[in-house]
């Protein structure tokens, strides 16, 4: 940029008005980034339009033209018809309930270990153990009420973006950059090497960014930067049942509570936030208003509602039964993007890790925020509450996980 | 390294710095003096703060934290100390970094210019450059080297137009140069500021934090499909997918919304974090009766627990213990096949993909489904019918039909009277429902933090108990007590 400019050319630039600047920016960056759709992002690049080779394969009667106009109209009747039952405001709602009073969390217990960034964590079901993943490579189990570290992976590669512990407490899964979700039984023998068991279970074609285990050790939902989420055996590491329908790499998943156990949420970079019934690999409800990356997703404990956290800096909270967004959490203080959300065990509260290293704490039915916690010294990159809901736990990317209470 | 833009909170920072900026409503700037110069449109740390606090409403440590993300941003330097990257609530001067040199604008900040930069240091310091710059200079020296002279050459031309402005603009302006580079090209062994202030001895690696504002990775990776998914065939399944949205049934605002306020206020003395937790949390006094009073194998539960079994059948069926109680009703009853049905289904739902034909053949066929079956269950025949049909062709779900029915008969019927029962009244009446309680009456004893087994070495002690029971030879064993 200042190759062959002259010195009083940059002098005058650096002379600009702020905010002369940014206008010119964000329209540069708008034009460049293509917020304005899918079709214009591709379009920036100089290789043959995707969708132009695309149209080949459809109807001829069908252009790219008249399915884009198809689409938004629907999209704008589907809009329409939410709101038609949209009677009340939660907010509303919640006015003849008592405020929450004065909140003290504080940190607990901190768990040092890693030697880099942690990126994600899962509590077992004896409400005392976590396991946690690291950008190095290594996958740790602790025992976080004594801090012991009590067993430790290196995996073959690093960022492992995502692990969970299997609900009989007996294994772990974890995977990122591999493309790969493997699973670990926990030897006590001390002797034993962990990764010599290690199963190889679920394989995409981009990197893993969430794996959960469903009721039992024998299935593992994944989701990945693929664009897809799957259901695989774990024994044979056979493809039960594949999701497609985000437009962009998949980020976060959430297994519903529910009686019938059969739906889960997904949360991607298309900005949508997708539930699949896990037996037919249909999307049933779809829901974009969010307008950046969703990070995190997270039912509501009666399963009726989910909530997520996106960059845009807000949480928003979706009623699954009046198939629309009933809330949304933010505040203009708050720029920096959440990166994980968890309820508390009654729903009152949501927690939300933010990449500003802050967690926000909000009173999910009036909608505002009740605390904010600082303690981490870099930015927050997993949450979640622990099964009985006594504590919560915080991992960051200043290497260190915190347990709140 | 990378030129991806991480344009994603960049807006956000920049609208709060040109509020700030703004004539009327923004922060009150005066001339600052630094040493023997004054330097305008500087402000206080302080201004920052109360600005801030001011203008979001919010408290003192929370404005403190965000105008500490602009520094460290490079939105706004510090005038004293440049390479302390930090917002000091003081008198200590600042001032806006200028548009030019934002993060989020699209030059990237090359090898080239950096060259010159610390070429220009080099001539006016006569060759003093600090340690970790000389470091660099001299690598880039080698690296460009088919380039030094043009880099020489913009380094003196730029130097001698300096040398023509005041002397005030020519420091502001070597204060904003000298600030874009400490963000770009931060010396590997700064540590970030905030760790500064407390934990002097842990070296982050702030190149990463610093290099990108984002893992580099992680963006790249992040946006592959945008620009690869072709567009129509995204639409075309999409509006498939929109016209079914649209037929879907869809509950009142205010029905669904009050349903949270019933629930939330059902769990509310459940909430540990809402309400406490008796007799303590044990995260915050170290004491573990709360876990020890709950475990799957407690001779008598807590009230909560017993209370809990009565909101809903989902409750009562999830907790082990909540299940035994609840079978042993079913049994008196002479109704126990419908759990033990349910069990076996979600076995088969949930376990080895292997086993479904070998568990679907024998468990519900031979036991439950065929009429006179020693278990048989009451199903009506249409679901019959068609679970028959798919016990041909074994698959995961092919007991859910049979599954649900049984389930909602359960609900629906042995659930409510459970409820009513005198088994689950004397339950509630003898549960334990301990004090919570007060604040340890000498607070700084430590107590002790007892680990507990491992659930992964409880399973293994049952797998060999297994084992050596099969094998005959008799073992003592203790109760696996899962905390």
């Amino acid at each position: 940029m200042l190759r062959g400019s002259s010195a009083v050319a940059i002098d005058n630039e650096r002379n600009k008005h702020p905010s002369d600047v940014i206008a010119a920016a964000s329209a540069a960056r708008a034009r460049r980034s293509g917020r304005v759709g899918l079709a214009t992002a591709s379009r920036s690049t100089s290789d043959p339009h995707p969708a132009e080779m695309a149209t080949h394969e459809l109807h001829p009667n069908d252009t790219l033209t008249t399915l884009k106009m198809e689409s938004e109209n629907l999209k704008a009747k589907l809009e329409e018809e939410r709101a038609k039952l949209h009677d009340v405001e939660l907010h509303q709602v919640a006015e003849k309930i008592e405020a929450l009073g004065q909140f003290v969390m504080k940190t607990r217990r901190t768990l040092k270990g890693h030697g880099n960034k942690v990126l994600c964590m899962d509590w077992c079901k004896d409400k005392r153990r976590i396991v946690s993943s690291s950008q190095d490579g290594k996958v740790i189990v602790w025992d976080a009420f004594t801090t012991n570290k009590e067993h430790a992976v290196t995996m073959p590669c690093t960022w492992v973006m995502a692990c969970a512990y299997a609900p009989s407490g007996c294994a772990v899964a974890c995977g990122g950059l591999d493309n790969k979700c493997s699973v670990y039984p926990l030897s006590l023998d001390k002797n034993e090497n962990l990764a010599a068991k290690k199963k190889s279970v679920a394989m995409h074609t981009n990197y893993l960014s969430a794996c959960s285990f469903t009721n039992s050790d024998m299935q593992i939902l994944t989701s990945s930067g693929d664009g897809t989420c799957a259901l695989w055996d774990v024994e044979s590491g056979q493809l039960l049942q594949s999701f497609h329908g985000h437009g962009a790499d998949v980020l976060c998943l959430d297994l519903a509570p529910s009686e019938t156990g059969n739906t889960f949420v997904s949360g991607g970079c298309d900005k949508k936030a997708n539930v699949w019934d896990m037996r037919s690999g249909q999307c049933i409800q779809s829901f974009e208003t969010h307008e950046s990356d969703i990070n995190s997703v997270r039912y509501y404990p009666s399963g009726d509602a989910f909530a997520s956290g996106s960059d845009d800096a807000t949480c928003r909270l979706y009623d699954l039964r009046a198939d629309r967004e009933v809330a949304i959490y933010s505040k203009e203080s708050i720029i920096f993007g959440a990166s994980s959300v968890d309820f508390s065990l009654s729903g009152r509260l949501l927690f939300g890790g933010y990449n500003d290293y802050t967690i926000n704490v909000w009173d999910v039915l009036k909608g505002n925020r009740v605390s904010i916690l600082f303690g981490h010294e870099n930015r927050v990159s997993t949450l979640r509450v622990s099964p009985d809901g006594t504590a919560f736990c915080s991992g960051s990317w200043d290497h260190t996980l915190r347990i709140w209470a | 390294m990378d030129t991806i833009s991480t344009a994603e909170n960049h807006t956000e920072m920049e609208q709060v710095i040109v509020a700030m900026q703004d004539p009327d409503l923004g922060i009150k700037m005066k001339n600052q003096r630094l040493l023997i110069t004054v330097i305008p449109h500087a402000m206080t740390g302080n201004d920052i703060v109360e600005w801030l606090m001011k203008k979001y409403s919010i408290m003192e440590e929370e404005a403190l934290h965000v105008g500490d993300l602009l520094v460290r941003h490079g939105y706004i330097y510090p005038l004293k100390e440049p390479r302390n990257l930090v917002l000091r609530p003081d008198e200590s001067p600042y001032r806006f970094q200028t548009p030019y040199f934002w993060s989020s604008q699209q030059w990237p900040a090359s090898e080239l210019d950096y060259a010159i930069y610390l070429t220009k240091k080099n001539i006016r310091k006569q060759g003093q450059l600090i340690d970790y710059e000389k470091e660099n200079y001299n690598l880039l020296h080698k690296r460009i080297n088919h380039t030094w002279d043009f880099v020489v050459m913009q380094a003196k031309e730029q130097l001698r137009a300096s040398k023509q402005r005041r002397k005030a603009d020519r420091i502001v302006l070597e204060c904003q140069e000298q600030a874009y580079w400490l963000i770009n090209r931060p010396p590997v062994e700064c540590l970030t500021p905030r760790l500064s202030q407390r934990d002097r001895g842990k070296q982050s690696n702030t190149k990463c934090e610093h290099s990108s504002r984002m893992c580099p990775i992680t963006h790249i990776t992040k946006r592959t499909l945008v620009r690869v998914s072709g567009l129509a065939f995204q639409d075309g399944r999409g509006v498939e997918h929109l016209k079914k949205a649209l037929g879907r049934s869809r509950v009142k605002s205010s029905i669904c919304l009050e349903s949270f306020i019933k629930y939330s206020e059902q769990y509310f003395s459940h909430d540990p974090m809402m309400h406490g937790c008796p007799p303590s949390n044990p995260w915050i006094t170290d004491d573990i009766t709360h876990w020890a009073l709950n475990t799957n194998t407690v001779s008598t539960p807590t009230k909560l627990r017993v209370e809990r079994w009565s909101f809903r059948f989902m409750e009562l069926l999830s907790d082990p213990l909540g299940r035994l109680k609840f079978m042993e009703y079913l049994e008196k009853e002479f109704s126990a096949e419908n759990l033990c049905f349910w069990e076996a289904c979600e076995d088969i739902r949930h376990g080895e993909n292997s086993r479904i034909p070998q568990k679907v053949s024998w468990i519900p066929h031979r036991q439950f489904l065929a009429p006179g079956a020693s278990k048989w269950v009451n199903v009506d025949s249409k679901t019959m019918e068609k679970t028959l049909e798919g016990l041909r062709r074994p698959n995961r779900f092919v007991m859910d039909d049979a599954q649900m029915h049984i389930y909602f008969l359960m609900k629906k019927d042995s659930y409510p009277r459970y409820l009513k029962s005198d088994l689950y009244k004397n339950l509630l009446v003898k549960a334990i429902a301990p004090q919570e309680t007060k604040r340890s009456v000498f607070p700084f004893m430590r107590r002790h933090r007892h680990s507990s087994p491992n659930p992964a070495l409880v399973a293994q002690a049952l797998e060999e108990d297994g084992k050596a029971k099969r094998l005959g030879s008799p073992r003592i064993t203790s109760p696996a007590t899962s905390p």
